[in-house]
């Protein structure tokens, strides 16, 4: 495979705020400042960070579902960000979303069948009558079945439901799907089929994911690359073996400090981050997370770290070399009795079904 | 431990069961749940959307909106009286005194006409504290006690000029106000982002040392449980499946739903390169089910688990599970 599927450089988006009977700009909201990243093919970049930093509208930047300010898009060798409107319509085949609530993405009054067809008609992908048998591939190929196509979104559970959008994604046969917090609404037996269908699918079709969620421990289990974002800007990029074994970015290590364990007895293994995010229409001087780091020094209030390569990632942060390793990260492994029991429960399965 | 819990059990739940009557039929939202809460301790109740955990805890309040809702049968004892027999009016002074509560969406829990400082001294005249000064005193006092930067400027706030994380302080603030023997928190920290969550369960551990008020928390997150709970309910469509000491449920869970439920979770910890699932989906809430609720996923099911339904049998200190099989370890094919 030449070159990555997806290439993204210093993608800005900056909204601006206006006030009064004359509109006047007041202000400027500056959702995502110079983000760069690429993903190629068979792989997922997870964009993570709380509510509010900026990882939704990368993801619809980058697909043009916002017109970004600044930077570059491009898809196949093809600059996105350069295209006229109907080649834009054109690209779109390639490059495709799953949002988080499959309850509002879904029109209710279309079946699955027309949810799955419009894609196919629209793109020229299918005419005629080669669309019900795509139709019904597509709908096997997520794990629903042939008699679910005359159905309405309502009659499907949240999990179905996620199941209709990803096939419906998956129609135009794109090389680029946008995740917008595929699974976050859902509970999490579902939550795990899923993640493993979107795993399947990607090793089947080559898919490059770009991944939005706020779940670290959903995206160890799907990412291959990780950039964690603070306030509109990558502050922490690289493997994601690495970023959960080598956090140096006092945010990443927050992050992963701050998630509950599913482990009793473990004492919480807290970073004194106290606060909350700053508004990105005022961002801090400095490093945006300066005034919630326990590290903080004067230099960080008044530069800007940039993002500099440190061992196996990137990290945008002036004392990362100094941020030790997670200390005693509580490693825990799965309870051995619960284990055993699993595989009771799997040998009955299959001897049983 | 549990049959002798019964001096020290501050509520008591007995085979409560609460309907909903609807065009489409009867949904059976909570079908016959039992559990007891000891005093200064946490219970978990956990579960995943449609198990009936919220409509437990609006079930133990009474704020189940009758109709549709109906109280089917059972008893909620609150130190030893039937919350189901009690006059409109001595459950009024219940909520928001003995028993405090907080939500979810703080947001649409606060007023957003009235500054925080006002719907904390209206609670506090509400149960008896009459002097405007000192419920004004008394509200600063709760706001510091959650930690609110400077509570004295903070109380004159509208709740739209709080965050997130700062509002559901203000809603513990407000649930602890009357020095409650009971906080029932539903997702207390499901909308709010890690980092804040960290804070606000830190908040909530050492409250409960402070205020030694015992807590229901409805979770569907098995990380908050294991890090807050001192005993767990784990619910399945309307029923209690098991029952047990947190270290004991995350050692050794017995029931098939609990052990695909704890296998499920995604870990930060450990890589796997597949999740766990629990295949199918849940059952409707309109069937009438006769056997186990979990019968239609489970690979243990036979014509018993489907015709029976199992009641919880004590396997261990404090331990109850209700599966025909259990204990697992006897299952032999």
């Amino acid at each position: 495979m030449s070159g990555p599927v997806l290439r993204v450089e210093g993608l800005t988006k900056h909204f601006p705020v206006r006030r009064g009977v004359l509109r006047r700009q007041v202000g400027l909201v500056q959702a995502v400042s110079d983000v760069s990243f690429s993903v190629a093919a068979g792989e997922t970049l997870a964009i993570v960070g709380e509510s509010g930093c900026g990882k939704s509208t990368t993801g619809r930047a980058v697909l043009r579902l916002l017109e970004p300010t600044a930077g570059t898009v491009t898809l196949d060798g093809e600059e996105i960000t350069a295209l006229d409107a109907s080649r834009l319509r054109a690209a779109r085949r390639q490059m495709q979303m799953v949002f988080q609530d499959p309850f509002g993405s879904l029109n209710p009054r279309m079946t699955v069948r027309e949810v799955v067809a419009e894609p196919l008609v629209l793109h020229g992908v299918a005419t005629g009558a080669d669309v019900e048998p795509r139709v019904i591939e597509l709908l096997k190929l997520v794990g629903l079945s042939d008699y679910h196509a005359d159905r309405y979104p309502h009659e499907f559970s949240g999990g179905q439901r996620q199941r209709i959008c990803i096939a419906r994604a998956l129609a135009t046969r794109p090389r680029l799907v946008v995740c917008d917090e595929p699974v976050s609404a859902l509970d999490v037996s579902v939550q795990a089929q899923i993640v493993n269908l979107l795993k399947d699918l990607q090793q089947q079709f080559g898919l490059a994911y770009v991944f939005i969620s706020h779940d670290l421990a959903i995206v160890r289990h799907i990412a291959t690359r990780v950039c964690v974002m603070y306030l509109g800007r990558i502050v922490e990029e690289g493997t994601t073996a690495e970023i959960f074994a080598n956090p140096r970015h006092p945010y990443t290590r927050a992050l992963i400090a701050a998630a509950p364990r599913p482990v009793p007895g473990i004492p919480p293994n807290r970073e004194e981050v106290t606060g909350d995010a700053p508004s990105a229409l005022n961002p801090p001087s400095g490093c945006a997370f300066h005034p919630r780091c326990p590290l903080a020094g004067d230099r960080c209030r008044q530069e800007r770290p940039e993002l500099r390569p440190l061992g196996a990632s990137a990290v945008a942060c002036h004392f990362a070399e100094e941020s030790a390793a997670l200390s005693d990260a509580p490693e825990a492994p799965p309870a051995p009795l619960l284990m055993r029991r699993l595989e009771t429960l799997h040998a009955a399965r299959t001897s049983g079904a | 431990m549990t049959a002798a819990a019964g001096d020290t059990a501050l509520l008591d739940v007995r085979d409560l069961a609460i309907h909903f009557d609807t065009e489409a039929g009867t949904f059976r939202a909570v079908d016959g749940v039992s559990f007891t809460v000891k005093r200064g301790a946490t219970l978990g109740i956990v579960g995943e959307s449609g198990c009936g955990k919220s409509v437990t805890s609006l079930g133990i309040m009474r704020l189940v909106p009758q109709p549709p809702g109906r109280y089917a049968g059972g008893e909620i004892l609150f130190e030893g009286r039937n919350l189901l027999d009690l006059p409109d009016r001595e459950m009024r002074q219940l909520r928001g005194g003995r028993i405090g509560m907080i939500f979810q969406e703080p947001m649409t829990s606060l007023n957003p006409v009235y500054t925080i400082g006002d719907q904390i001294v209206e609670s506090l005249r509400a149960h008896g504290l009459s002097d405007r000064a000192k419920a004004r005193a008394r509200a600063i006092e709760m706001l510091d006690l959650v930690r609110l930067p400077s509570p004295e400027a903070r109380v004159d706030d509208y709740p739209h000029e709080l965050s997130g994380g700062q509002r559901q302080r203000v809603m513990i603030a407000l649930a602890l106000a009357n020095d409650p023997e009971l906080l029932i928190a539903d997702e207390p920290t499901t909308a709010l982002d890690v980092t804040i969550q960290a804070q606000i369960l830190e908040l909530m551990r050492d409250l409960r040392e402070r205020t030694g008020a015992a807590i229901v928390l409805i979770t569907h997150d098995l990380g908050v449980v294991a890090e807050t709970c001192d005993d767990v309910v784990v619910m399945y469509v309307g029923r209690v499946v098991e029952r047990a000491p947190v270290k004991t449920l995350f050692a050794e869970p017995q029931h098939p739903y609990t052990i695909g439920l704890m296998a499920a979770v995604p870990r930060l910890d450990t890589m796997t390169d597949r999740l766990e699932t629990i295949p199918g989906s849940i059952p409707s809430p309109y069937a009438e089910i006769r056997g186990c609720r979990f019968a239609s996923r489970c690979p243990l099911a036979d014509s018993r688990c489907r015709s029976e339904l199992p009641p919880l049998r004590e396997l261990g200190p404090g331990h109850e599970v209700a599966c025909w099989h259990a204990p697992i370890e006897e299952v032999s094919r």
